[in-house]
């Protein structure tokens, strides 16, 4: 499954980035791009896993820019 | 600037009139330091705050962990009012960073936004103001002067001239009445429209558009992984030259600690690669929404950067350098008016549905029943008129039937007429070539691509006479779809540089993903075009294509004289830090402007 999320006030290009590979290092995530430009993150991960991996992938961005969150 | 960053700016202005006061009171001792800690505090608190929690996770080449350490470091070699207004600068130049982002990425998303906010429904005898997804397929729509068009319909009642800027780049209004179709997007300007509704919202023009550009920006370009790459050294590596700064002249040269540490202090100040990480990404999104401004849509940051690399341009010749639609061209009557000629041609072509036989028909306004009519495969047509046996088709067609003819040699599909067995002249059609094609050879050349080859499935004659017409370097005629790919295949290998393919997209799938740059022209009704190509052109004018690699240069020049100038600039204030010329005020205040500046120039790409 790939589907993507509005992220709140990812005010830092460099934060994405690191967000980026960090994200794509997590286990059970096939894909990760955070866009920077349009505060967009699009995860790719094994259907009966994505609940669980999107809950590392928040962590790790809390990890990278507290202030930043996921919009569901 | 949203809450956040107004709170920021309050904080910030706080801390400057707490600094001021603390220069200007005469304290001494304890009391000067705690005069400084309290604007320090308040303004870098948050970043401290940050670097201790950030640490705390492992990440040690954070921008507030080094912004801290720079600025605790001043404090600690009572270099107060330094430590203070290197923070506040700091926290100046992230605010602006921050709101002058977001003023760019508010500018370019609504530089590609024609979303239409409301349709205004026929329901029950009563006109109804709903959101454009909730329309379904077949309702009437009423489209007022001035409104957009919010989903694609079919005009029913009504006349008047569109604006499709927004969607093709083409300014110049489009005149329709009934039975003419409306894209959404487009702006209606004059007269009431009654239209049926052609696709949901979801399948809309729009929806593809908007589509698009929001996936574009996922897809970055080489320079861009290039960049993120580069940061992710670049700050160890200066941390690294720091800490030998601040460590091995004292103790190799027994110089003095507070003065190298200090100069080392600066390094971490410049060791944020922001400028950079910022600019790239914001040009090229730049970029891709100045060019769909101009009906130029591109998938992708990477496809923008390929196009500025094209030094091939392989154009399939059908409906893109040509209109794709057959007209008569020459007449050439053997014993008659050139007017019986034609009426007997299309008066025997009158049922045939193939393209060059429409064009015969089309060109004589009143045709003849015949009395018998059929098709000779691959051949053309036999039919009886009149009582009179009458062949209209190509030479083999003639010499399968006896018929002496003349060749003609006229560049062009030809078309042989005999009546009762006679030969009566010849017929030439030719697809004519659009207006622009000779134009976009010209200024393709004239921007660096060495070479422009031709695909077309037609003869090699006919192929040559468009293409020698129009400049073009490499002429390949009679190739099937598959000869197409070969070809693009070949090309690729033999040329040096990115290879362009542009077609109209209807039956070029293959070859359009396999060229390093598909473009597909006109192609907004086709789903499979838009799915192939990179590139997608709104209007079907070859001169876009020119365009398109303009643009992309521009963006890609842009982006290098970001990436160069914070380099030097950083690699200045590095050097002039570790002779002692360049203070931490310098080093922040370049630091600050190079960002600043960096992204002014990354703006200019929407332009």
């Amino acid at each position: 499954m790939r589907k993507s999320f509005r992220l709140k006030d990812l005010d830092c290009a460099n934060c994405a980035a690191k967000m980026e590979r960090n994200i794509k290092k997590l286990p059970g995530v096939r894909d990760a791009v955070v866009s920077f430009m349009t505060s967009k993150l699009t995860v790719e991960a094994e259907d009966s896993e994505f609940e669980a991996v999107l809950g590392e992938v928040e962590r790790v961005i809390r990890k990278v820019e507290p202030d930043c969150a996921i919009v569901r | 600037m949203n809450s956040r960053q107004k709170k920021t700016l309050a904080r910030i202005i706080a801390a400057a009139v707490l600094l001021i006061a603390a220069v200007l009171l005469p304290l001494g001792g304890p009391w000067k330091l705690i005069a400084f800690l309290a604007p320090y505090l308040l303004v870098g608190g948050d970043v401290l705050w940050r670097s201790v929690v950030n640490i705390s996770h492992g990440e040690v080449f954070d921008e507030n962990f080094l912004m801290s350490i720079a600025t605790v470091g001043a404090m600690f070699t009572a270099e107060y009012s330094e430590g203070v207004a290197v923070m506040l600068l700091y926290q100046i130049g992230e605010l602006f960073q921050s709101v002058a982002v977001g003023k760019s990425r508010k500018s370019i998303a609504e530089l590609m936004d024609i979303r239409p906010d409301h349709a205004n429904v026929l329901r029950g005898g009563e006109i109804v103001s709903v959101t454009p997804d909730e329309v379904e397929l077949g309702e009437t729509l009423i489209i007022k002067p001035g409104e957009r068009v919010p989903l694609d319909a079919v005009i029913l009642e009504g006349s008047g001239s569109v604006d499709t800027a927004a969607l093709t780049g083409e300014s110049m209004p489009v005149d329709v009445a009934a039975g003419d179709e409306v894209m959404s997007g487009s702006i209606n300007l004059t007269g009431l429209l009654r239209a049926q509704v052609k696709s949901v919202y979801a399948e809309s023009t729009v929806s593809r558009i908007l589509e698009l550009a929001e996936n574009a920006a996922d897809r970055k370009a080489k320079t861009e992984d290039f960049i993120t790459k580069f940061a992710k050294y670049y700050t160890p590596a200066v941390v690294l030259g720091a800490a030998l700064l601040g460590v091995l002249p004292p103790l190799l040269l027994s110089e003095p600690w507070t003065k190298w540490i200090h100069r080392a202090l600066i390094f971490l100040v410049v060791s944020c690669p922001c400028a950079l990480v910022i600019s790239v990404p914001l040009s090229f999104f730049g970029g891709i929404g100045g060019a769909s401004k101009r009906g130029i849509l591109v998938k992708g940051s990477n496809y923008l950067e390929a196009l500025s690399k094209v030094k091939t341009v392989v154009f399939d010749k059908t409906g893109t350098l040509t209109r794709g639609t057959f007209t008569v061209s020459a007449v050439h009557p053997e014993g008659m008016e050139s007017g019986t000629l034609m009426a007997l041609a299309a008066s025997a072509e009158r049922f045939s549905t193939h393209p060059i036989a429409r064009a015969v028909v089309q060109g004589v306004p009143e045709c003849r029943e015949p009395e018998e009519a059929e098709e000779v495969a691959g051949c053309g047509v036999r039919a009886v008129i009149g009582g009179l046996e009458v062949l209209a088709g190509n030479g083999r067609l003639m010499e399968s039937r006896g018929v002496k003819f003349t060749p003609c040699r006229e560049p062009g599909s030809v078309i042989y007429v005999a009546a009762g067995g006679k030969f009566a002249g010849s017929i030439v059609v030719t697809d004519e070539v659009k207006p622009d094609a000779r134009e976009a050879v010209e200024r393709l050349h004239a921007m660096g691509v060495s070479h422009i080859a031709m695909l077309t499935g037609d003869t090699v004659e006919s192929a040559e006479a468009v293409g020698r017409k129009l400049g073009i370097d490499e002429i390949l005629g009679k190739l099937l779809p598959a000869g197409k790919v070969e070809a693009v295949e070949r090309l690729i290998h033999e040329r040096e540089g990115a290879l362009a393919f542009v077609g109209d997209g209807i039956n070029d799938a293959p070859v359009l993903s396999r060229a390093d740059v598909g473009i597909a022209m006109g192609a907004l009704g086709s789903d499979a075009a838009i799915e192939a190509a990179d590139v997608v052109l709104m209007d079907d004018a070859p001169s876009r294509v020119a365009e398109a690699i303009a643009i992309s240069k521009r963006t890609v020049g842009i982006v290098w004289q970001n990436i160069i100038f914070a380099l030097a600039v950083k690699a200045v204030i590095l050097v002039l830090s570790a002779v002692g010329y360049a203070g931490m005020w310098l080093a922040v205040f370049a630091d600050v402007g190079v960002a600043m500046l960096a992204i002014l120039n990354a703006m200019r790409t929407i332009k």
